[in-house]
């Protein structure tokens, strides 16, 4: 990996850290409505996992998507816009935090009903096949995905025709405030692929290197025809499930623990310590992370709301209500 | 133009449009191999091959999923489900994605997606097999909604649909597909969003659409007898709803009739009703009737189940109340 390379996937996951922050702030300044699912704690999931993509790769993610966004290559400005409801947001204002969609960066959604996104998942790679196309389809859910009907059909229909997809399950240890082992019958979730032949692994979710490894090696096989396979990335997430979270159902111990190993800080020194960067440049990015989300922050504040005709735009292609 | 029946109809449209455009494919149970449960695509797996009509698992979510996904990623699937009755189980996927996708992304994503399914009861097949819930698919907006009631309508709505690039339900009659009508040869296209007069008349209206054209026409020939002219204005889809030809029938007669096989409440007739109202109160010369299914899950026995499904008699008798 090139110096460049390794900065660049730095800097998206402090954007991501920093964005998620503010936009946390924004949320209780009222500016921005809905719900609000952060995805501070998981940076290093689809950093590492996205930056092992080639262009022709679909993602497809489901309500905890900021992140996803902007490792997609959608820049935070229009993220930012989105969560602001405007018009120049990367869904127009129209679908608002849990449905960010870029599908020139090949960035599918944003979908916000647990595990119905699967299914669609299996149909892009599908859409692939058919066309004779290369791509693989990565297709991230959590934990909570895995007890719903839409993973078993969809896992299912991927083996019975060998689809391209990579399954990545973001374990990050609750579905909302269940814990994995009050929910699934099995609580490494992998074993689930197991029930369909499928291939799978699991990775270290705070480790950005190890996951982009893994990724690396499982989209290859995948490309090459092994048909579909399962990654389970292990992670923690450091903010509540949105941010109208009691979180009456974790300690602020179990919370410290996980942040000692904190992706960016991991991040950081791998990259000092195999002296690719110095903390003075670290720094640097750093610095220019916070400036790309406080413009974001700007354009999103001072762009225009959505137009009133906009309310009956593209309910269908063609003619009709 | 050639007399066939409306499963050569539906089998034709298909046929030509994968003869047409190699992006269209279909999926769904028993498609294949089997020739589909009511043998609309048989001979299409010999023709078509295994890439082009793919047997799925019995997965209702994940055939209806993963057709709104091929679709989106630039096919044009064709997705059966066997009967409509089925479709609860993907009713995540076609209410909360594919009716959503278009609006919601704000334009992105395009889906050329025909979900083809069967409705109706008078079969015998029980509570759970029998259903005609046309009317909720109907109730959201960015699903369109046909229903055809003749042979040549099945042909033109059919090619229409596939051609469309919006997500549309097709809901076929599981007693209309031996019924025969004249159909056009070839490019037969019926635009999608269109209702008809399928019968002219000047004392009552009649709105139908599906199966109860069927029974409509019947009644309206037993009516002519007594020298009651009865117009019938076809729905064929029921979003979006074409109030125009009902509407102008309507100033015309004064007097409506509403008739669906689905079950009263909240259903086509409601809305329809209440439209006329809304658009035509001043030509009110009757209250406007409804005959549709009686509110009782359908039963198995053949006695109890015509006795809960409309019959021409009730259309008969609805239409003398009016007059």
């Amino acid at each position: 990996m090139e110096k460049s390379e390794h900065l660049d996937l730095y800097q998206q996951m402090v954007v991501i850290r920093i964005l998620e922050g503010r936009s946390a702030e924004l949320y209780q300044q009222g500016k921005i409505g809905g719900f609000l699912h952060l995805y501070i704690g998981q940076e290093a999931v689809s950093t590492g996992l996205i930056s092992a993509r080639k262009p022709q790769d679909r993602v497809i993610t489901a309500y905890r998507d900021h992140g996803v966004a902007i490792n997609c290559g959608i820049s935070a400005k229009e993220v930012m816009a989105e969560l602001l409801g405007k018009a120049t947001g990367v869904s127009g204002g129209k679908g608002g935090s849990m449905h960010l969609a870029d599908v020139n960066n090949n960035f599918w959604g944003g979908h916000a009903i647990v595990g119905s996104h699967l299914p669609i998942a299996a149909g892009l790679a599908l859409g692939d096949v058919y066309q004779k196309q290369d791509g693989v389809t990565i297709c991230m859910f959590g934990d909570g995905a895995t007890n719903i009907g839409y993973f078993h059909e969809a896992l299912n229909l991927s083996k019975v025709w060998k689809l391209p997809v990579l399954w990545v399950c973001e374990n990050n240890q609750y579905g909302m405030g269940t814990t994995v082992e009050r929910a699934s019958a099995v609580s490494e979730i992998r074993q689930k692929a197991d029930g369909y032949a499928m291939k799978n692994d699991n990775v270290d979710g705070m480790d950005i290197m190890k996951v982009r490894e893994k990724a690396l090696e499982m989209i290859e096989e995948i490309r090459s025809g092994s048909g579909p396979q399962f990654l389970e990335i292990n992670t923690y997430r450091f903010r509540g499930h949105s941010m109208g979270d009691p979180e009456r159902y974790r300690q602020q111990e179990e919370i410290r623990k996980w942040q000692e190993n904190d992706p960016i800080g991991i991040y950081r020194r791998y990259l000092v310590e195999e002296k690719i960067a110095s903390e003075e440049e670290l720094n640097g990015e750093d610095k220019k992370a916070n400036e790309i989300v406080e413009d974001a922050v700007h354009f999103a504040e001072s762009s225009p709301e959505p137009a009133a005709e906009e309310l009956f735009k593209n309910i269908y292609v063609e003619e009709g209500r | 133009m050639a007399k066939i029946t409306m499963r050569q109809a539906i089998s034709q449209a298909l046929w030509e449009e994968m003869e047409r455009d190699p992006k269209v494919f279909i999926l769904g149970q028993e498609v294949g191999v089997w020739g589909g449960t009511y043998a609309v695509t048989k001979g299409f797996y010999d023709h078509f091959g295994a890439d082009r009509v793919r047997d799925t698992p019995i997965s209702e979510a994940a055939i209806i999923g993963s057709a709104i996904g091929a679709a989106i990623a630039g096919t044009r699937p064709v997705a059966e489900l066997m009967t409509i009755n089925f479709a609860f189980s993907a009713m995540d996927h076609i209410v909360n994605q594919s009716a959503k996708m278009h609006y919601m992304f704000n334009g992105q994503m395009v889906l050329p997606l025909v979900i083809r399914t069967v409705g109706g009861g008078g079969r015998q097949l029980g509570a759970t097999h029998s259903q005609t819930p046309d009317a909720i698919f109907a109730h959201f907006p960015g699903l369109k909604v046909v229903a055809p009631g003749t042979p040549a309508d099945a042909k033109g709505l059919l090619k229409a649909a596939i051609r469309s690039n919006d997500p549309i339900m097709f809901i076929e009659h599981a007693t209309l597909y031996q019924i025969r009508g004249e159909v056009p040869d070839g490019d037969y296209i019926v635009p999608i969003g269109k209702s008809t007069v399928q019968r002219s008349g000047d004392h009552v209206t009649i709105v139908t659409y599906s199966k109860m054209l069927e029974l409509s026409l019947k009644a309206a020939e037993q009516l002519a007898k007594d020298g009651i002219e009865a117009e019938i204005v076809d729905l064929r889809t029921l979003r979006p709803l074409d109030m125009e030809p009902v509407i102008e029938s309507f100033k015309k007669t004064n007097r409506a009739v509403i008739v669906e096989e689905g079950w009263k409440s909240f259903g086509v007739g409601a809305e329809i009703s209440a439209q006329i109202y809304e658009h035509a109160f001043d030509y009110v010369d009757a209250p406007i009737k409804r005959v549709a299914q009686k509110e009782v899950p359908l039963p198995y026995n053949r006695n109890l189940e015509q006795m809960a499904l409309p019959q021409v008699e009730d259309i008969i008798k609805a239409v003398k109340e009016v007059l």
